[in-house]
């Protein structure tokens, strides 16, 4: 059998795939949330809950219309899209000028709302949710089994964190969210309807951690903590980043997906901690995160 | 003032910024294709006016009446899609865009305003830093791109404040070309000012401002004539 540094290499691949799987995640969610906290000024403890009711909505859609994977990669995020905007129109945009702890407040009351809503409706043990036939079954790499299913979610990640970057660094409606971040009295005073644009903006966000649910679905199972578990990191990850920086929680989210992966390999017992020493670390020597602007 | 169409028509104009009463029934008119100075000291509240006819001012009440239109119940997105184009005095360059970024981002609002290749006509300087970052620009460019970046949108009517603050006469003498400029090429501009000397050479008519209101209004051609009145408003 082939080793690396005295480990064999199925181990070490697989652990790393399973980090790079796990900072898909991390990256698809501290990316809305940068987004969020960008435009909004929110820093939106509820998305944790609103990735777990896009899984959710995948596992209803499935057991009760026959709704399948597909379908529900679209529909799920519309849905927590819709729920986002109402909770942005009727109650965070009243915030928007009070300091960043109301906000997180009325989105952690709001979490811990809705994961109640799903844990007394479905109880606290995971619901079963299958691969898609489509992407069933694996490959051997040689070095390295790969399933399938894992390795889209990667792909379809990467290609929505890429293209989310792209566009907003890159066409003009990014301009226009840009430069909303930075001073939005004066780009509403160019003619440009910000409320609406800060409404989708959320709509946006909360659609990813939606997106991001449906892809978790046959990976993890459908639980309405299975958000509670993830957004504590999540947090974590956006502060090594940079709050509100797009490149920095793409990137980190990725990063910290894979030091984890490696810190199971050779030291499995701070797996679970290695993401907080890094912050730790990070908060010591670079205040604003490794992206972040300024401090 | 009955020869001309009025553009602009301030009226009674209160402004609050939390407890201060800042404006005390502000009220004037700009009449079509003139450029009107609102001149007075540091905080009489020449800006607080500006951010009023643009909405963005705290609470206001009184009204502000453009091209009939009252405005002062509308939000500021839809009081610039109806022909107001805003330049603030910290000038309100986006660091996170690059120049060309900056001078494309105010939507275009109607016809009729400049092309894109006249804007660089008059500021070719832009086009050379055009993937520069905003803010990396120096201080009369930064002001420069200000008022280039509203002149595509088709508005007619320019809200400049203190667009020479801070910056170097020979900047200073460009900027009043450029003002001369506009004034032929149609547009209204509503200008506010410290200096009175460089908005002699640009303006058609003076509102001088004190304590929120406007307590006198001096044509520019009997300027010369108001001097001492002038210099004993500004206490220069």
């Amino acid at each position: 059998m082939m080793t690396i540094l005295g480990i064999p290499t199925q181990a070490l691949f697989g652990q790393l795939l399973l980090g790079l799987i796990n900072g898909a995640f991390y990256a698809m969610l501290s990316l809305g949330l940068a987004l969020i906290f960008g435009l909004l000024n929110i820093i939106n403890f509820s998305h944790g809950a609103l990735y777990m009711m896009g899984a959710f909505v995948a596992w209803l859609a499935l057991n009760f219309l026959g709704l399948g994977y597909w379908p529900a990669l679209i529909v799920a995020p519309l849905v927590v899209a819709l729920v986002g905007i109402i909770i942005e129109r009727t109650m965070l945009c009243r915030l928007y000028k009070l300091d960043h702890l109301y906000g997180l407040l009325l989105t952690f009351g709001l979490a811990l709302i809705i994961e109640g809503l799903f844990r007394e409706g479905y109880g606290v043990s995971g619901q079963p949710y299958s691969v898609p036939k489509e992407l069933a079954g694996g490959w051997n790499l040689g070095f390295m089994f790969l399933p399938i299913y894992r390795g889209w979610v990667v792909v379809a990640s990467l290609v929505l964190c890429l293209g989310t970057w792209y566009a907003i660094e890159k066409t003009k409606l990014g301009a226009y969210l840009r430069a909303g971040t930075e001073n939005p009295t004066l780009v509403q005073a160019f003619g440009i309807n910000v409320p609406l644009m800060i409404t989708l903006t959320y709509g946006f966000g909360v659609a990813l951690a939606a997106i991001a649910g449906v892809l978790a679905a046959p990976i993890y199972q459908v639980s309405p903590k299975m958000g509670s578990d993830l957004i504590i990191v999540v947090f974590a990850v956006v502060v090594i980043g940079g709050m509100g920086s797009i490149l920095g929680s793409i990137v980190t989210g990725y990063m910290l997906g894979l030091v984890e992966g490696l810190t199971k390999v050779f030291y499995p017992e701070a797996a679970s901690t290695v993401i907080f020493m890094v912050m730790v670390v990070v908060l010591l020597i670079k205040p604003a995160g490794l992206f972040g602007k300024g401090a | 003032m009955a020869e001309s169409e009025i553009l602009l028509s301030v009226k009674d104009l209160h402004a609050h910024y939390g407890e201060s009463h800042v404006l005390h029934g502000m009220s004037f008119d700009v009449p079509k294709g003139e450029v009107v100075t609102l001149l007075g000291r540091n905080g009489v509240g020449k800006t607080t006016t500006m951010r009023c006819i643009m909405g963005i001012a705290g609470k206001r009440t009184g009204s502000v009446k453009y091209s009939g239109t009252e405005t002062i119940h509308l939000s500021s997105n839809r009081i610039a899609r109806l022909g107001l184009a805003y330049c603030p005095e910290e000038r309100g360059i986006f660091s996170s865009l690059s120049v060309k970024e900056n001078m494309v981002l105010p939507p275009v609002i109607k016809p009729g305003g400049l092309s894109l290749d006249e804007v660089y006509e008059l500021f070719p300087r832009l086009l050379e830093r055009g993937s520069s970052q905003g803010t990396k620009l120096s201080g009369g460019e930064q002001q420069m791109l200000a008022i280039a970046r509203i002149l595509r949108t088709g508005a007619d009517m320019l809200l400049l404040d203190e667009p020479t603050e801070g910056l170097a006469p020979v900047i200073v003498s460009h900027i009043g070309d450029i003002i001369r400029t506009l004034r032929e090429k149609g547009f209204t501009i509503l200008l506010v000012e410290q200096n009175f000397h460089f908005a002699a050479t640009v303006a058609d008519r003076h509102y001088v401002v004190e304590h929120g209101q406007v307590i006198d209004m001096i044509p520019n051609e009997s300027l010369a004539a108001n001097m001492d009145k002038l210099k004993s408003y500004l206490g220069v």
